[in-house]
């Protein structure tokens, strides 16, 4: 699939302009990152003009968290995307939906250290190891830090691909954890958490049917993301 | 930026390059702004509330302010602003959201209204709501609500001794239990469509507990004639237990020799009890009661046993195992 959207016009006459003045989609990344910090622009808003209503620290580690829970899922989608719709840009953005997704997952794990338990060491200490629900957030936390340190291309080149990926897996793992974060967290309404539980496992059958197809046809190019 | 706008031909006309590259240029900013737009806008929209509204203090007064005496139990702690105790409420009738049944719950009619009486009593009959509130001395009581979900309120209620009412039904021997029915009208209620719990709603107290002089039916508010989202026109308030055992908009209250089912017991037996005593020293199976926050303030503070209620009720549960009887 080719990118008509980022040299349109431009490509045509070409006499005074470089070949590559602008990087294919240049718009995409800023664009995700600003829209992105739009959920905490707009909790901070509410917060300084006191509309989160009547209980505001709940809202803000539910509303925190539940956009790092979308941002995961949706880096989690980048390849599969690709692979099913050949959206080739999908996979240019997952690093940085991770990574928006770790700045998340902190604000909301920072909230509950800080604001919700106050730093009682006791209390959150006999949350992690007693209650499940706060384990498995816990767990999904701790896992996400090594993704976060070995984002970068360096990383990839240090650790080598293989390895590199096969960490990255944990990614995976850590979305499971926090859908059961959530699943557990709701008081009996499990609608909510089961739409993510949905779309993770249908990322889950388009990774399956694709590792099937390749073990079928073990040659096949993997030009597509070009 | 260098090479076209360091030798500018004219003020006139923009060199060809320019206009083409400032074209490129404000279409790749505009691509960049609808993509922050519509990536801000799905996530505001998937992980974002809207704020509560604004909760209008128009409900009719009960009573006049100087017919009440001194509450009978008042708490020495800030009461809760109406605003939130009007705004914030787990009401699943309108809705599953704490923001949910300020919105929804206009549709609630709590004129004309009625409530039946039957079950284990000599006079089974239908009351009229009017007819009900004249019957007692309206008087304010000051609670502390803890919810289940560990955060909790003062609220200043404005009704009367639940005692009062079992006296006058005439309960008879066999009664041993009181239970209270909510409203189950899907026109009046939208979140009855959703199956979320088994409808219609229902709370039961033993009736010693009923009989206890804490355990109030209110009517009203700060004063004033209960919001709907606040379960107008009668609830049960028993402040030492859960929110949940406080049943909203009834329309019947049955007296019976075996203890009755109630809601969230049947939803989650492993969670919620028929008791639900507020008790520090009983978990939920999936977080800590041992704190709570209280409306207004940002860390938690202790729970107290039975809610701090203690002195009047902890005589009803003598000898009982409250962890097994949560």
């Amino acid at each position: 699939m080719a990118t008509p959207a980022a040299r349109p016009l431009g490509a045509q006459p070409g006499a005074t302009r470089p070949a590559r003045s602008t990087p294919p989609d240049a718009w995409l990344k800023p664009g995700i990152f600003v829209g992105s910090l739009v959920p905490l622009a707009y909790l901070v808003w509410r917060a300084a003009t006191n509309r989160l209503g009547a209980n505001p620290i709940a809202e803000i580690e539910n509303e925190l968290g539940l956009a790092g829970l979308i941002l995961l899922v949706a880096s989690l989608a980048c390849s599969p995307a690709r692979r099913a719709f050949g959206w080739t840009w999908a996979p240019r953005v997952r690093r940085e939906l991770g990574l928006l997704a770790f700045f998340y997952a902190s604000l909301h794990v920072a909230v509950y250290i800080f604001i919700d338990q106050a730093l009682n060491v006791s209390a959150m200490t006999a949350d992690v190891l007693k209650r499940p629900f706060i384990t498995v957030g816990f767990a999904a936390m701790v896992l996400l830090i090594p993704l976060a340190l070995t984002s970068t291309k360096q990383s990839i080149r240090r650790m080598g691909f293989k390895r590199w990926q096969r960490l990255h897996y944990l990614a995976y793992v850590a979305a499971i954890l926090v859908v059961i974060h959530f699943f557990w967290r709701v008081k009996i309404d499990v609608s909510q958490p089961l739409i993510y539980a949905y779309v993770l496992a249908s990322l889950f059958v388009i990774r399956a049917g694709v590792w099937l197809l390749q073990k079928r046809r073990p040659a096949r190019p993997v030009a597509g993301a070009g | 930026m260098g090479r076209a706008a360091s030798e500018p031909p004219g003020r006139e006309i923009t060199p060809e390059g320019l206009f083409v590259r400032r074209r490129e240029f404000l279409k790749t900013g505009a691509r960049g702004a609808a993509t922050a737009a519509v990536t801000g806008a799905s996530l505001v929209w998937l992980s974002g509330k809207a704020p509560p509204p604004d909760v209008p203090e128009t409900q009719p007064a009960l009573a006049e302010p100087v017919a009440l005496g001194a509450p009978a139990f008042t708490v020495d702690e800030p009461q809760t602003p109406f605003q939130a105790v009007a705004s914030y409420n787990n009401y699943y009738e309108f809705g599953l959201d704490k923001g949910d049944p300020v919105r929804t719950a206009s549709t609630l009619r709590p004129r004309p209204w009625t409530i039946s009486v039957e079950g284990d009593v000599l006079k089974p009959r239908t009351i009229d709501i009017d007819t009900l509130l004249q019957w007692f001395p309206l008087e304010e009581r000051v609670y502390r609500m803890r919810c289940v979900e560990a955060w909790s309120m003062v609220i200043p209620w404005l009704g009367f001794p639940l005692s009062a009412l079992v006296d006058r039904l005439e309960p008879t021997g066999n009664a041993k239990f009181i239970e209270f029915t909510t409203l189950n009208d899907p026109e009046q209620m939208p979140g009855l469509r959703i199956p979320v719990l088994e409808w219609p709603y229902v709370e039961g107290l033993r009736l010693d507990e009923a009989r206890n002089p804490l355990a109030f039916m209110a009517a009203g508010l700060y004063g004033k004639m209960l919001p709907n989202q606040n379960g107008a026109p009668l609830r049960l308030v028993a402040p030492w237990k859960y929110g949940f055992k406080g049943a909203k908009s009834i329309v019947k209250i049955r007296f019976t020799s075996t203890q009755p089912r109630n809601t969230w017991n049947v939803a989650a037996p492993n969670e919620y009890g028929f008791y639900a005593n507020v008790n520090p020293a009983v978990d939920h199976p999936r977080w800590s009661q041992a704190a709570e926050r209280r409306i207004g303030e940002l860390t938690r503070r202790p729970t107290l046993p039975f809610n701090g209620y203690a002195n009047e009720v902890a005589s009803l549960y003598a000898g009982m195992d409250l962890r097994r009887s949560f």
